[in-house]
Parts: structure tokens; sequence; C-alpha cells
């Protein structure tokens, strides 16, 4: 456990021993970690690292045989990742989950389910809170469709938008609804380099703005040195490092695994 | 004579999409083909019609058969669906099998074999148009079918549920991940799709009596469903109408060559004919499995 962290503070997101196998072959080994309130923490790792599972498993859509996730003093065995929403954890999808025939708006509004409090005959006639829900849930929105950028894209069909594009409306489906911890899953793959500094850019106001604590997995190890406040190292699905970015560039066992690979 | 081959089949082709109906809306939001969805009809047909023998006023009667669906579809997600979330298709298709099975014994156990007559008050007369002759039921099933039509489109388009079932219809996990409750976006489709497959029902009853040949429906929507596209409604419409219109152009011109009826089989060749060059359907959307 890394002893830099202010005394006192309660870390919003624990993983205690989590075990995770695919009939036989191990994802993920007695992978525990801390992400603190307010933090950008970074996975990295080779492909097959298990850093996708981690994510997985922290919002519920893998179960692990072993371990259990704390978010916000709440102990978990199995979460579904519906639970993990309601309690305000929001994440993007490596391949872009998005609803494709839906508009950039529709998938926005979406986001806003685990907010939604109309009844379902209230939302069919149009009656009752619905009109002050949607005025509302659209302002959220408009906000959001502003903070990244999306006005000229929000009446367009999702599945007509460029990748990247698409994973600005990920972020901002997920961002809407104001989670208190974001899992971001490679938000800048497939991206060139202004791009990624671009969504850096944006991934950190996120942090600073709306004060939302971050998990993402990135592979570009110049971005992440420059984003994250802590970096967590997988290799093989255990824990290799797990300290600030000027802690882990020198780690020894992470130059092996990972580092040598690129700067060789 | 052609054109009033052709209007007869398209307002027949009418009944056929009330049945496919049904079939996309559950397909749509769960991926699922309904196998229950003949059983459904069947079902609602026969409840309504046994209300009415009864003496129930037809408007009760209506509304009660809409709750019991409502009851069917709280019960389905609750003790089929839920215990079978992502798992496969092909699990739950097997499972609606079942439920077919069980929904057809329990409407015959409680309300017998017999055939029905069902009366819907609308007379089955024939209405001039010009030089055209047109059946004024088959007007009316018409009017039913784009009712239906609008008001699905009209939740689905321009309400917050509305996103949310096409939400899930587009991906179950990123929508649960969002937390859209599942369960009720099921519980809807699964009402939504028990109230079509009543005014199916009531339709098809009142043509050819309400018996258990109504599950029979079911078959009628598969070439429907294949040359249409399993997830659009607009497709359930249109090729409702196709199947509708060359069965009835089939039978006038080819009947007489085959010396009998060629509609029992004709719309399963046109729906071989289409899996051959547009296997996704007119208006449905081929699979792309990223690698």
């Amino acid at each position: 456990m890394p002893e830099d962290l202010p005394a006192g503070k309660e870390a919003l997101l624990e993983i205690h021993e989590i075990s995770l196998s695919f009939k036989g072959v191990k994802a993920l080994s007695n992978v525990s970690m801390e992400v603190q309130e307010g933090e950008i923490c970074a996975l990295i790792g080779p492909n097959g690292a298990g850093k996708s599972s981690l994510l997985n498993v922290i919002n519920g859509v893998y179960r692990p045989q072993h371990g259990e996730v704390v978010f916000d003093g709440r102990h978990f065995q199995k979460i579904t990742p519906f639970d993990a929403a309601r309690r305000g954890i929001g994440r993007t999808f490596q391949h872009n989950a998005l609803f494709e025939r839906l508009t950039v708006l529709d998938n926005i509004l979406a986001g806003l389910a685990r907010h939604g409090k109309t009844t379902f005959w209230e939302n069919i006639f149009h009656v009752g809170r619905d009109r002050a829900e949607n005025r509302r849930f659209l302002a959220w929105a408009s906000r959001v469709i502003a903070f990244l950028k999306l006005e000229e894209h929000a009446g367009t069909i999702v599945s007509t938008l460029p990748f990247g594009i698409q994973k600005r409306v990920d972020l901002a489906r997920a961002l809407v609804s104001e989670p208190r911890l974001l899992l971001l899953d490679e938000p800048m793959a497939g991206m060139n380099q202004d791009e990624k500094q671009e969504m850096s850019r944006i991934v950190s106001e996120v942090n600073s703005h709306f004060k939302t604590t971050i998990v993402l997995i990135e592979h570009d190890i110049g971005i992440v040195m420059g984003l994250a406040h802590r970096i967590v190292v997988l290799d093989y699905g255990s824990k290799i490092a797990d300290g600030m970015p000027e802690q882990v560039r020198n780690d020894p066992g992470v130059i092996k695994a990972y580092l040598g690979e690129v700067y060789e | 004579m052609f054109l009033e081959v052709l209007l007869g089949g398209l307002l027949a082709g009418v009944m056929y999409s009330s049945v496919a109906l049904g079939f996309v809306l559950i397909y749509k939001a769960s991926g699922v083909f309904n196998f229950a969805q003949g059983s459904m009809v069947l079902f609602t047909a026969l409840m309504y019609v046994t209300f009415v023998e009864a003496g129930i006023p037809f408007w009760i009667a209506l509304l009660i058969v809409m709750i019991v669906m409502v009851v069917c579809a709280v019960l389905i997600e609750r003790m089929m669906l839920r215990p079978m979330a992502n798992r496969d298709p092909m699990v739950l298709f097997v499972a609606t099998l079942g439920l077919s099975f069980m929904i057809e014994g329990i409407a015959q156990l409680a309300m017998g074999t017999d055939v029905h007559i069902l009366e819907l008050g609308v007379a089955d007369g024939t209405l001039q148009i010009g030089d055209l002759w047109l059946s004024e039921f088959d007007l009316f099933a018409t009017a039913m079918a784009v009712l239906m039509v609008v008001v699905i489109s009209f939740v689905f388009n321009t309400t917050r549920i509305g996103i949310s079932l096409r939400a899930v219809a587009d991906d179950v996990l990123a929508a649960q991940s969002i937390g859209i409750k599942l369960p009720q976006v099921w519980r809807i489709v699964w009402s939504v799709a028990g109230f079509v497959a009543l005014a199916a029902g009531l339709l098809w009853g009142a043509r050819q009596g309400v018996q258990f040949s109504l599950t029979l429906s079911a078959l009628k929507a598969l070439p429907v469903l294949i040359i249409g596209g399993f997830s659009s409604m607009i497709g359930a419409i249109v090729a409702g109408l196709l199947v509708g219109a060359t069965e009835s152009l089939a039978d006038f011109y080819l009947g007489p060559i085959f010396r009998g009826s060629v509609s029992a089989w004709f719309a399963y060749i046109l729906a071989v004919f289409f899996l051959l060059i547009k296997p996704a359907g007119l208006f449905g959307e081929r699979e792309i499995e990223r690698v």
C-alpha cells in the first residue's frame, strides 16, 4: 500500500484479493488495489494482462471466483452492472458499446437512466413529473454535449459517426449521470497523437471540474505518465507495481515486463 | 381484375403483419425469437371469446385480457427471463418453446378445445370504391394494424421509456451498465407483445373461428419475418403486405397451373428466395461480428 496518501482519507474503491478465471484459464490472480476519491488511476500492462477483466469485475460484468470489491464503504462479493450504475459507477467500453441506432442526444439521455424518478405511466402520457424531468435531463445532456464539443452531432445517428467522435459520445453517456467513479476502457484507442492529447485534456478536465474519480486503461505510456496520479501495472493477471508515475517508471519489474518492450 | 386481386392480397397481408409485429417487438428487445407468440394469439383470443360468451361486455373482456397479459409478462420476466439473463439466445429460444406448450396447455385446460365463433361487430360486407370491391373487415383489420404501429412507434420514439426500450434493443450490457431497468423494459415489451397478440387473435379468430389452429398463425409470420427482417417493425408491415399480395396473385395466376391453391406454400418459397439474395431481410441488419 502506498504511503503517500493523505492521512485519514477513505478510499472510494478498494479491491481485495480478486481472482477470476474462465474455464480454468486465470485472468486475474489475487489482485488488490485502492483508488482514492478524486484520483486518476491508470491500469497498464501488456495485452492479456487482465486490465479489462479487472474493469469488468469492478462494475459487475464479470463475477470473480474469489475476493471482493468495496465501493464507497460498501462490500460487494457480487455486484451487477445495474447495481454498479445505480450506485454511481459509470463506464465506457473498449469497443464503444453505444446504442448505434439512436442519435447522440438519445444515447446521452439514456445515460441518465439512474436518475429517472418518473413512472412508466407518467412517461407514456407526458404527465406529472415527466415534463420537469425531461427539461432537467435535457439541460444536463446539453451541458455534457457542450463540454465534449458534440453540439453539431447531437441529432446524428451514432453508427454514422467516425470512431473518434463515437469515443466522445461514449464518454458523454457515462459522464452525464455524474458518476462518482468513472471507468474508461482505452478511451484513446485508435486515435492519433493529437486526438490522444485532446482526450487526455478532456479526462483531466473531467477529473478536476466534476471531481470524478477515474480508473482508465491506456497503452500510451507517455500519455499515462502525464495524466495519472497513480499507476497500477498488471502482467499475466497479477499486479506487479502500484504507485506514483515516477515510482512505477523506475520499477525494474515494470521495465522488464512492459516498458522494456516499448523503449527497446 | 389484377388490381382487385392485388388489393385483396395486400389487405390479407395485414393479418400476417399483425402476428409478425409481436415477434419483432420481443426480438428487438431481447434478441429472442419468441416461439410462444402463436400460443399467445390463441390464448388471448380464447380468453376474450370465453368472457364474451359468458355475457361480459366486450370492452370489459378486452380490459381483463389485457390485464392478464400484463400479469403474464410479469411472471415470464420473473420466472423465465431473469434467471436466464445474459445466456445464449438459443437457450432462451428453447425456453420460449417450453413456454408455448405451457400457454397452449393452460388455455385448453381452462377453456376447452371447442371452436368458438367470434363476432367483432364488424360487418364482413363488401365495399365498392370505383370499380373495386373491398372487404369491410379487411379495411377494419388494416385500420387496427396501422393504429397499433402508430401507437407503438409513438411510445418508442417520443418517450423516455422509449429511449430505454431502444437502448436495450441495441446493447443489453451497455444498457445495464448505465442503470436501465432491464426487468421493467422486458415486462413492458412482453405486455405490449401480449396486446399485439390479442389484436391479431381477434382478427384471425373473427376470420376462421377461435380454435387451436390459431397457433399456426405463427407459421405464417415466419416467412414474413424472414423477408422483412427480424428486428424491423416497418419490415414486418411491408413484408406482411408483400407476402399477402404475392400469395393471392400467385393463387390467381399460378393456381390453375398447379390445379389448386398455392397460397399454403408460396410464402415459404418466397422466403427461401430472400434467404438466398438478402439473408438479413429487407429491413433487418446484418450482424457485424467484431474480431
